[in-house]
């Protein structure tokens, strides 16, 4: 067993007062820098999507010298571009009962009661600002005749909160973000790094011998080069790190190597065990997979989930004997609809993808591979007309046809859970500062709003506000004692240490010449990631991933082949030395989801259901945070809880049968 | 200045002239249909409206001044021709790609600059045959088989050569092809287009492109069949 | 699901080791190729081949593979992002070819965009060209109410289609003219339809197309390639509302 401690719950710098009035008490009471002293200010900040491209362009707009780094080629391809469904806002334009605490409440409830009450709080009261900015921005949101803003409901909520821009509202609301980043750029206040990929985190210790973050390593992916960047404050929001399983719906580029480097300098890494499975993904097809694609959510509302009552009728399908529309209605399992009759096919994204798996497990798969079930749209078609669901889903049917070739207006859909976004991440407190003074971390790449689940359109919403209205204000709390601070030479002993060594860990990678491509151990370490790290974990299977995940450890230190050299342009060696990090992820989850005997919200612990199969918490226990301190190579991690209070909010089962 | 420094202000040039000299093709023709008429109505040798409408557009200063103003919309619309042509070829970049282009772009707008290369060489063929001996042969008081102001006569024998007619189908069918994609192309330019106009223009470009070019071969048919006037030859003897 | 088969394919493919450098077509052969798999899942087996052989893998740009992020540029067949419309190359798939073909694979070609290696080129002109003026000026924490602005259902859904635009240059590629206006129209035009965007209209205008000349791309011929191209079925009338807008701004000047 780890060796466990209890975190002070000052570290968590929570402010004083009522939950309502903390953001406003904290904002009133906090340190600011004067304009002049801005411009002398320098920061990093590391990501530039929802939460580092807003961040990038509002610190740029106050009048500090930013320093922006992206490893796609523009800053407009962050993955924050591919949400479809939209984001929240408590704005109650719908008239429908919304409120802040009301969101702040579902956002709770929805994450299992993991989250961290005073955060989650705030996101819920700056919700309203993020829309009014991005519309100012241009974003072109849906509207009504009237002119006024749409809402649509989404999973998990009892009022119509979420905005959107057709199912492309993350591309909109990041474009409005990189609108901003260009404004600042041509102002000279940001300078843009594409292409570049930060590769360590530079501490230099002060005059009373406190660590701060103070600059990074990048390699220009490019030219193949390491680059030394400094500045007064680094900002990580890279986003997270799904990508360990291999197959999952981020992109390609997706991974955890900037939260893994600052882990390994002293930010604690929080509740890693929380992956979300998102229930309507289109099924694996084989194993030159590269990338699972995922079908809105908004589907489920017209949409109903089955599988086949009878199992020979599963195994017909399997075979390819007969389709979907050939069993009759009678001989149907809308297996959501029997067990949560309340929320039907509806209920959170946990729920949904557990109840999926059941039944593909008890054999009643629906397609070769005996991992799939039905989205049915006949009766929507029946009720609606196919011209309405058209309508409403035409650009979600049309990419479905085009990946699978199949018609889903007259053949069921056939949809499969799949790794979707990570709730954990590095720890943060209420100021969205890690355990390193002058290192912060926003959006997905942090733990703190989510919970153990994240509800239907919050991602958005947690990244905006991170960076235009949170990091924006918490950021100047530190660097106000940073003015008489002057800039740093990238000369400076710690950069020229901090270069070496990832340039040796490079060389090292380089000189394996093995016998295996990098994919190839990937796609082994994805396998060992579903399969003992998945949607249902047991102690046994958790031990014996973490087992095989230290032989892929070695199998990769003794067999990885990267071509070509490490100074020029290299995919093959990007790709090793992400890999290297989503190793030591896979561990870290594995070990978290093994001490945390529970099951909440996405992570389910098979030894933990109740008789009907559902997920059992155990508050008594298990109501903290839990944070791994990195003790060196080779060193288990040690253990951290941060203890939640709840004040305001009665910690309840959930319950969405009835 | 903007109309030569932008690369929409050089389409404004080409757009404006190009639009201009469809509004005089259109006139032109206009004015060659009273040959029709006097073909189709067959007076007696002399009596031809369509002399009166070469009389009346002789060398006086208004028209002097547009075939002036014309000649300058044409230099302007050919010389940026070029240079578009030019700009935009070194745009494409130094490699070219190895398989050309599969999309189904309408034929005439990726071939604009032959087409207008063909028109300028009929225009000239033309020039000589009826702007040479007429309007110039009356500047310079040349003695030419016909006086100036028989244009009637003038077309009657050009078009009995054969060749003269074979030159001038392939003429019109580049004019054609040039204005069916020129006329909505330049209202594109100008901004004078949206999703509801675009194929609207695109069919006007058609229809007035056809009609342009249809009131042309009319008049080359007529005078197959016209009598000649008096005093004319048969045949321009080339053949 | 439609009948999966297997397919034997030739790839031609450009290799090119940098910017200054010569490139060259090389071909390769790829066997028992899925009917189910993606492009770009054939080009990741391709990669493996050559790995295995310790050759260097071909070197393209992609990422999301879902047909957003506007990252995928390959120029197959003689069609940017390949045959099929309204597709990104991340959403081709190995069905649309037929056994024993030979499929040619070429990098965008465009002065704007210069070759960094293989089938990768750089973009960065689109950036610029959206840093001259492809935003409203409005810092955050300045916006009034969201629904203070009422804005017509006609004009956001017209935004909207503009604002789809992925950035990803198939209308470069595929213009004779390597004109990048249906790029810069979309961004001129997403803001001029919407009263936010409306009070820096010449201003931005003006700064775009400046910018986008300077940079080397050609004229606009009306060919319409572009829009042919385009995955996300970005009209031409964004072009014609950009060249308004412009010729606009500068007869006011």
């Amino acid at each position: 067993m780890a060796t466990e401690h209890i975190m002070a719950p000052e570290l968590s710098k929570i402010p004083e007062g009522k939950l309502a009035e903390k953001w406003t008490n904290y904002k009133a009471h906090q340190k600011l820098v004067n304009p002049a002293n801005k411009r002398k200010l320098d920061i990093i900040v590391v990501g530039s999507g929802l939460a580092g491209g807003a961040a990038a362009a509002t610190l740029g707009e106050m009048g500090f010298k930013v320093k922006c780094f992206c490893i796609q080629d523009s800053p407009r391809r962050a993955h924050s571009i591919a949400a479809q469904g939209g984001i929240n806002a408590a704005k109650n334009y719908q008239n429908d009962g919304d409120s802040v605490y009301r969101l702040f409440y579902d956002t709770i409830k929805g994450g299992d009661y993991r989250a961290r009450e005073a955060n989650v709080y705030r996101l819920a009261e700056v919700s309203n600002n993020i829309i009014d900015q991005c519309v100012a921005q241009g974003v072109p949101f849906a509207r009504e005749y009237g002119g006024t803003l749409a809402n649509r409901s989404f999973g998990g909520a009892q009022v119509s909160r979420t905005f959107y821009a057709k199912g492309q509202t993350g591309q909109q609301l990041l474009l409005g973000a990189y609108s901003s980043l260009n404004r600042q750029i041509q102002k000279g206040n940001v300078t843009m790094y594409a292409r570049q990929e930060m590769l360590d985190v530079v501490l230099i210790k002060d005059s009373e011998g406190v660590e701060r973050a103070r600059g990074i390593i990048t390699r220009n992916l490019v030219t193949g080069k390491l680059e030394r960047h400094s500045a007064h404050a680094v900002i990580v929001a890279t986003g997270g790190y799904g990508n360990a399983y291999f197959l999952s719906t981020n992109a390609m580029s997706c991974n955890g190597g900037a939260a893994i480097q600052i882990y390994h300098k002293g930010a604690m890494f929080a509740n890693p065990c929380y992956a979300q499975i998102h229930p309507t993904c289109i099924p694996v097809h084989g194993d030159i997979q590269s990338k699972l694609t995922l079908m809105s959510e908004s589907l489920r509302n017209d949409g109903r989930i089955w599988v086949p009552k009878k199992l020979e009728d599963a195994q017909k399908l399997q075979r390819g004997e007969i389709r979907g529309h050939q069993i009759p209605e009678e001989d149907r399992d809308y297996y959501l609809e029997r067990r949560y009759p309340a929320f039907g096919n509806l209920v959170p994204r946990d729920v949904a993808s557990r109840a999926a798996k059941e039944r593909c497990d008890k054999g009643f798969g629906v397609n070769s591979t005996g991992l799939a079930v039905f989205l049915d749209f006949s009766d929507a078609i029946k009720r609606l007309g196919k011209d309405v669901v058209a309508d409403k889903y035409g650009n979600l049917f049309q990419m479905y046809q085009k990946i699978t070739d199949d018609n889903p207006y007259e053949t069921p859909m056939m949809i499969y859970p799949a790794i979707h976004y990570t709730m954990g991440g590095i720890w943060v407190d209420y100021e969205l500062q890690t355990s390193v003074k002058g290192l912060f971390c926003a959006g997905e790449a942090n733990f703190s709003d989510h919970g153990a689940n994240r509800l239907g359109a919050s991602a958005l919403m947690q990244g905006l506000a991170d960076g235009y209205f949170v990091l924006p204000y918490t950021i100047q709390n530190y660097l106000a004692d940073q003015i008489q601070v002057p800039r740093f030479s990238t000369d400076l002993p710690e950069f020229a240490e901090a270069e070496k060594d990832v340039q040796n860990k490079i060389n090292k990678i380089m000189a394996v010449q093995g016998s295996r491509t990098v994919d190839s151990i990937h796609k082994e370490l994805g396998h060992i990631m579903w399969e003992h790290v998945g949607m249902g974990r047991t102690k046994a299977g958790l031990e014996e991933g973490l087992k095989k995940l230290k032989a892929i450890r070695e199998t990769f230190w003794k067999e990885v082949y990267v071509p070509g050299k490490a100074d020029t342009l290299n995919v093959e060696l990007d790709k090793a030395i992400r890999l290297l990090d989503f190793i030591e992820i896979g561990e870290l989850m594995a070990r978290d989801a093994l001490h945390r005997e529970e099951s909440c919200g996405g992570h389910f612990r098979e030894e933990h259901q109740t008789p009907e199969g559902e997920a059992k918490r155990d508050d008594a226990n298990f109501m903290y945070v839990g944070c791994w301190k990195y003790m060196g190579e080779g060193k288990e991690p040690e253990l951290y809880k941060e203890m939640l209070n709840y004040q305001e909010i009665k910690v309840q089962t959930r319950n969405y049968k009835n | 200045m903007w109309l030569t420094s932008s690369s929409i202000g050089r389409k404004v040039v080409m757009s404006v002239t190009g639009a201009c000299l469809v509004l005089f093709l259109t006139f032109h023709m206009a004015m060659n249909l009273v040959y029709v008429y006097d073909v189709m109505v067959g007076t007696p040798c002399g009596e031809h409206y369509y002399d009166k409408v070469c009389e009346f557009l002789g060398t006086n200063w208004y028209a002097l001044l547009g075939t002036a103003g014309l000649a300058a919309l044409a230099v302007f619309h050919i010389i940026y021709a070029f240079v578009l042509t030019a700009q935009n070829f070194k745009a494409r970049g130094k490699d070219r790609y190895a398989v050309s282009g599969k999309q189904p772009v309408h034929w005439a707008a990726k071939n604009m600059l032959v087409l207008g290369i063909i028109i300028v060489c009929g225009l000239a063929i033309h020039f000589y045959h009826f702007w040479y001996n007429m309007m110039f042969a009356e500047l310079v008081e040349m003695e030419g088989q016909f006086g100036p102001a028989e244009g009637f006569n003038w077309i009657t024998y050009q078009f009995s050569c054969p060749i003269t007619v074979g030159i001038y189908v392939v003429w019109f069918a580049a004019l054609w092809y040039h204005l069916t994609h020129g006329i909505w192309s330049s209202m594109q330019t100008l901004g004078l287009n949206g999703k509801v106009w675009l194929n609207r223009w695109i069919c006007i470009s058609y229809v007035w492109a056809t009609i342009i070019v249809l009131g042309f071969v009319a008049v080359m048919l007529a005078a197959m069949f016209a009598t000649p006037g008096c005093g004319a030859a048969a045949c321009c003897g080339a053949c | 699901m439609g009948k999966e088969q297997f397919l034997n394919v030739n790839v031609k493919v450009w290799r090119q080791r940098g910017p200054k450098e010569k490139g060259e077509f090389k071909t390769y052969r790829v066997e028992h190729v899925s009917t189910e798999m993606s492009f770009f899942e054939m080009m990741d087996t391709l990669n493996e081949q050559l790995i295995n052989k310790h050759e260097e893998p071909i070197v393209f740009d992609h990422d999301c593979r879902e047909g957003i992020c506007g990252t995928c540029s390959l120029y197959i067949n003689g069609r940017p992002h390949g045959i099929d419309d309204a597709i990104t190359t991340c959403q081709l798939h190995m069905r649309k070819f037929s056994n024993e073909a030979t499929i040619t694979v070429e990098p965008w070609r465009s002065a704007g965009f210069p070759i960094i290696r293989d089938l990768m080129v750089d973009r960065s002109a689109f950036d610029k060209i959206q840093q001259a003026g492809g935003y409203t000026s409005i810092n955050c924490g300045a916006a009034q109410d969201a629904n203070a602005i009422l804005i017509s259902k006609v004009d956001a859904d017209e935004a909207m289609d503009s604002a789809s635009c992925i950035g990803c240059g198939a209308c470069v590629a595929a213009c004779k003219n390597g004109s990048a206006m249906l790029f810069v129209s979309a961004k001129v035009s997403q803001f001029a339809l919407l009263p936010q965007g409306k009070v820096e209209a010449a201003r931005r205008a003006k700064a775009m197309v400046a910018k986008m000349d300077e940079l080397g791309f050609g004229n606009c011929t009306n060919t319409r390639a572009c829009e042919m191209e385009c995955p996300k079925s970005v009209k031409i009338s964004n072009i014609a509302r950009l060249n308004r807008e412009f010729i606009k701004a500068k007869l006011a000047d």
